[in-house]
């Protein structure tokens, strides 16, 4: 028996050139037109065929839930499995199969209510797999009740004098967790979807992107403060690793009172000496104190930040599995059915 | 201090089988004392069956009944199939075991106990009114009482040890003590006590010395008037081992892993009593497994399928309450047609029910536990040893027809032990994974005509890709399909599939008459007490044949003629009639059922008394 399911060496053979055409299922996409899973949709596909992974080699894996229809999309291995468990799935498959690329899509309900538990165990694992996080803020399959990171107040189908339950944030969650990768961008700002993609692809551990998606029939414009390119700039903040934090094309700035650990916004414009007041950003703070405050910097008091907060190194689950596996056949030699059988009291009868 | 076989004048009285009960704290030590005074009569020779029964709480107040473990073992000099009915010696460490287990001593039988701890409070916690030692109501059995507290703390007195760590070396005492009585040869246990340890050289010293006065004292003291011996027993020619049945799971899936040249991964979550299984297979890391303590029974199963999903051979472990949790999961990789074994080593329900207590009750979750119609292969093991065929089994299985199949264990046969003869690895047959690797042609839906089954394909084979899910799928292109016909032909062709497999496994097989009055049916851990059941009135000249299914989903072939045979069926389980039930429904046969839902296994005499009653309807 062999000790994992490798199909091939990953140096036997240079994966064969495609394009985002190829990434392309013959299904009918079957979004409600206007919805924002088309333009992240079309950004998976065309960041595949830049990360120099044969088309093969690459897995889709989903829960249920609008988004969780993904896998369909995506001319790639794929399975939609069940509602919430999409990491439990992805981790059995990424310990066996490590030379795999796995992509897992969820959203607000699969991630972080039913599935919430596996989720947490995902992050902290830090299994080697890129969570693809569409938060919508509400449950659009079931056609409009309010979700878990549905804001206080939120009048829905299953709310109609408005929730009374506090949302979660993700961010803070997986922050809890020691996500190892976390980011955030807004559905419609394609070039840093790509960029944070092909970000998480390099990234050895889980990649946590949290996507702030439109949807445009149960909860259209819950993010328009970002999604709206034109209020964009003046709303968001990206953060770049040794860059300090500056928005609204440099005329304000994010800096830290580090007396009581709050951010506050800087005029840069009426006080362009205090640029170097501002916060730079360190994406291997191994501390989580930025991310702690980027995770709970909130509109309208706060610009929302997006891009990387956190890229930090520490070893993956399917990793360490594996390497303790090998290192104890490495030692002990390989066991046979023989050794396994005759290992206990054993008598012969003649 | 050497120890020889006993130096009395007299030979030992040759006995052709014995039942022994050891009893006490579950701070005693009891199981072990069993576990070890087990390895020795099947080191000797001897057939053996053993039923350990302890307490859920690790540690249950010290010196009430809820605290009181037991350990009994059956040991002979020819074939033996169950732990023994009535124990012909007891042998109790405080007053709660006494009281527990004593109405169970066979009359006449030989009563042991440790005097030093019928103290006062223990005698009031274990709810006596006056020291059953001392007021003749212990009269009509032999009672041999001996205070090893106090010997134990003599024997140990020149040790560095506290009192308590004193008192903890008194199973070894208890243990000298048996091997004495039982003429056994004690080198090995003494060599054993070293091993064990090796790392506390103390203690090593301690329950050595606590040994040895233990079997001493057996031989120095006028206590004993004779001691026993139990000959080997005239087993077929092989190499043998004592195994437990999770034990047996364990090593039984390595072996289907070899033969099937493919990595084993096993998901689980701790439960009593299926987490040996998991200890056992996280120890096997050599062998190529791969093992997962998952955060919950879900994400365990789950991880199983995406493992089974990736080309291993996949499996769950679980006991009932978990196998409520797998059931969604369950259905996917059921709708998915992967290969993936879930082990259910069943124990007393519903809910949290008795932990470490033995039952049958999780028959019809096995085949229904899921929404919609969603057929799975369930197959059962009938003792300790025979759990080794039974992975393999539903191993192949479940990788020829690509399916979830579910192995039905119990708590009895889970830490019940017996004699396993090995099989020859180069005898255990192959398994061939058949994985799908050309492109030509490929319909992920496609069957195989004669088994059903769809081709496994592994994420990374070229010209391949395709997607899987939950939703109904077209039957042949697997693409998601709402088509009421189609829907149709999907659910019946995965129901066919699992019926196929009737074709590939053995036929169902009566012991005992082959026609007559009554067929005693039973599946699982059953197994031995049935047999001997029915061999008794056998013996009798009764027309009494025993059928013990393997197979529950599918049912055997030939079950319909066999039923015909008979002029009643009488169907044992231990639960409510849940199979009896199925037999009925599948059959139309005006079954009977025999069941017992005491957490216990079923008695020789039980099945001896229901079968005379049916007889004599």
């Amino acid at each position: 028996m062999t000790n994992v399911a490798k199909i091939k060496e990953p140096a036997e053979q240079a994966p064969i050139p495609f394009t985002r055409k190829d990434m392309k299922t013959e299904n009918d996409v079957r979004w409600c037109p206007g919805c924002g899973d088309y333009a992240i949709l079309a950004s998976i596909q065309k960041t595949m065929p830049t990360l120099g992974v044969a088309k093969e080699d690459l897995v889709f894996i989903s829960g249920i839930g609008c988004s969780s229809r993904f896998p369909y999309y995506m001319n790639t291995y794929g399975m939609h499995s069940i509602h919430g468990r999409a990491p439990t799935f992805a981790t059995g498959l990424k310990v066996s199969r490590p030379e795999l690329s796995i992509w897992m899509v969820t959203g607000d309900g699969d991630g972080f209510s039913i599935g919430g538990n596996h989720m947490i165990h995902l992050l902290r694992r830090n299994v080697d797999i890129n969570v693809l996080l569409f938060n919508n803020e509400i449950y659009g399959l079931t056609k409009g009740q309010y979700s878990p990171t549905s804001e206080v107040g939120k009048v829905a189908k299953s709310t109609p004098y408005g929730s009374v339950d506090h949302p979660v944030n993700p961010m803070a969650i997986a922050m809890g967790a020691e996500a190892s990768f976390m980011a955030r961008v807004a559905d419609t700002d394609a070039a840093l979807m790509t960029d944070i993609f092909q970000k998480a692809h390099e990234h050895k551990g889980t990649a946590f992107i949290e996507i702030l998606q439109n949807c445009i029939v149960f909860n259209d414009g819950a993010f328009v403060q970002v999604s709206d390119k034109k209020q964009r700039n003046a709303n968001q903040v990206l953060l770049e690793h040794g860059k300090p934090l500056i928005y609204d094309d440099g005329k304000k700035g994010i800096a830290l009172n580090t007396d009581t650990m709050k951010p506050y916004i800087v005029d840069l414009e009426a006080n362009p000496e205090k640029t170097s007041d501002l916060l730079v950003h360190d994406e291997k703070d191994a501390t989580g104190m930025l991310c702690h405050v980027y995770a709970w910097m909130r509109h309208p008091e706060m610009p929302i930040p997006v891009g990387v907060f956190r890229a930090l190194q520490r070893p993956s689950y399917d990793e360490a599995v594996n390497a303790q596996r090998e290192a104890i056949i490495a030692k002990e030699g390989r066991g046979t059915l023989e050794e396994l059988l005759n290992d206990g009291d054993v008598w012969d009868v003649d | 201090m050497d120890l020889q076989p006993s130096s009395k004048s007299s030979s030992p009285q040759s006995l052709k089988e014995v039942v022994i009960r050891f009893a006490g704290d579950s701070g005693d030590g009891m199981q072990l004392t069993g576990t070890e005074f087990t390895r020795a009569a099947a080191l000797a020779g001897n057939d053996i069956a053993t039923f350990p029964d302890f307490p859920a709480e690790i540690r249950a107040p010290a010196g009430t009944l809820a605290g009181v473990s037991g350990f009994q073992l059956h040991f002979a000099s020819h074939s033996i199939f169950t732990p023994g009915d009535a124990p012909d010696v007891i042998v109790a460490m405080n007053a709660a075991a006494l009281k527990a287990n004593l109405n169970d001593l066979k009359e006449g039988g030989i009563l042991i106990v440790n005097e030093g701890s019928f103290t006062k409070a223990n005698l009031k916690k274990a709810g006596y009114e006056a020291n059953p030692l001392e007021d003749g109501s212990l009269d009509g059995r032999r009672l041999i009482a001996i205070d090893m507290n106090q010997l134990v703390a003599k024997a140990l007195d020149e040790t560095e040890l506290s009192p308590k760590e004193v008192a903890r070396c008194k199973n070894f005492w208890a243990l000298g003590l048996m091997y004495w009585l039982y003429s056994r040869e004690p080198a090995k246990q003494i060599d054993w006590i070293q091993a064990k340890f090796k790392r506390k050289p103390e203690l090593a010293k301690a329950n050595i010395l606590a040994f040895k006065a233990g079997y001493a004292y057996g031989d120095a003291t006028e206590l004993f008037q004779e001691t026993f011996e139990v000959k080997s027993a005239d087993m077929p020619q092989g190499r043998y081992r004592r195994v437990m049945g999770n034990n047996a799971l364990a090593m039984g899936f390595v072996a289907a892993a070899n033969k099937a040249d493919l990595p084993l991964f096993l998901g689980s979550y701790p439960i009593t009593p299926a987490s040996d299984i998991l200890h056992d297979l996280a120890r096997y890391k050599r062998f190529g497994v791969t093992t997962f303590q998952a955060e919950d029974e879900i994400a365990a199963m789950g991880a199983a399928i995406g493992a089974a999903y990736g080309g291993a051979l996949a499996m769950a472990t679980t006991s009932g309450p978990g196998l409520a949790l797998k059931g969604e999961a369950m259905g996917l990789a059921m709708i998915l047609e992967l290969p993936v074994v879930v082990v259910n080593v069943q124990r007393a329900g519903p809910s949290t029910g008795m932990p470490t207590k033995t039952e049958q009750s999780d028959f019809l979750q096995a085949m229904y536990g899921r929404n919609g119609d969603c057929p799975v292969a369930v197959l059962a093991a009938k003792s300790p040893a025979d759990c080794f065929d039974t992975a393999i089994e539903a191993s192949r299985i479940a990788i020829k027809y690509r399916c979830p199949v579910i192995v039905l264990s119990d708590g009895y046969i889970a830490n019940g032990a017996e004699p396993w003869r090995m099989p020859k690895p180069e005898n255990i047959p192959e398994i061939d994974p058949g994985f799908r690797t050309d492109p030509e042609g490929y319909m992920p839906y496609a069957r195989n005509p004669d088994t059903l089954a769809r081709d496994w394909v592994r994420p990374g084979t070229p010209g391949l890709q395709h997607r899987v899910g939950g939703l109904e799928k077209d039957q042949l292109t697997g693409d998601v399909s709402y088509d009421p016909e189609n829907h149709e032909t999907m659910v019946r062709l995965r129901e066919e599939k699992i019926q196929n497999i009737a074709n590939d496994v053995t036929e169902a097989q009566v012991e005992g008459a082959q026609e007559g009055d009554l067929l005693v049916v039973g599946w699982g851990g059953t197994y031995g007490a049935l047999k001997q059941g029915v061999a008794a009135h056998l013996a009798q000249g009764n027309k009494v044949g025993h059928l013990h299914l393997r197979w529950l989903s599918p049912l055997p072939r030939g079950l319909e003629d066999i039923f015909k045979r008979y002029k009643k069926v009488l169907v044992c389980e231990l639960n409510r009639g849940q199979v009896w039930r199925h037999l009925r429904a599948e059959y139309l046969v005006p079954a009977e059922k025999y069941t017992k839902v005491q957490g216990l296994p079923f008695m020789v005499s039980e099945i001896k008394e229901a079968i005379d009653a049916h007889l004599a309807k």
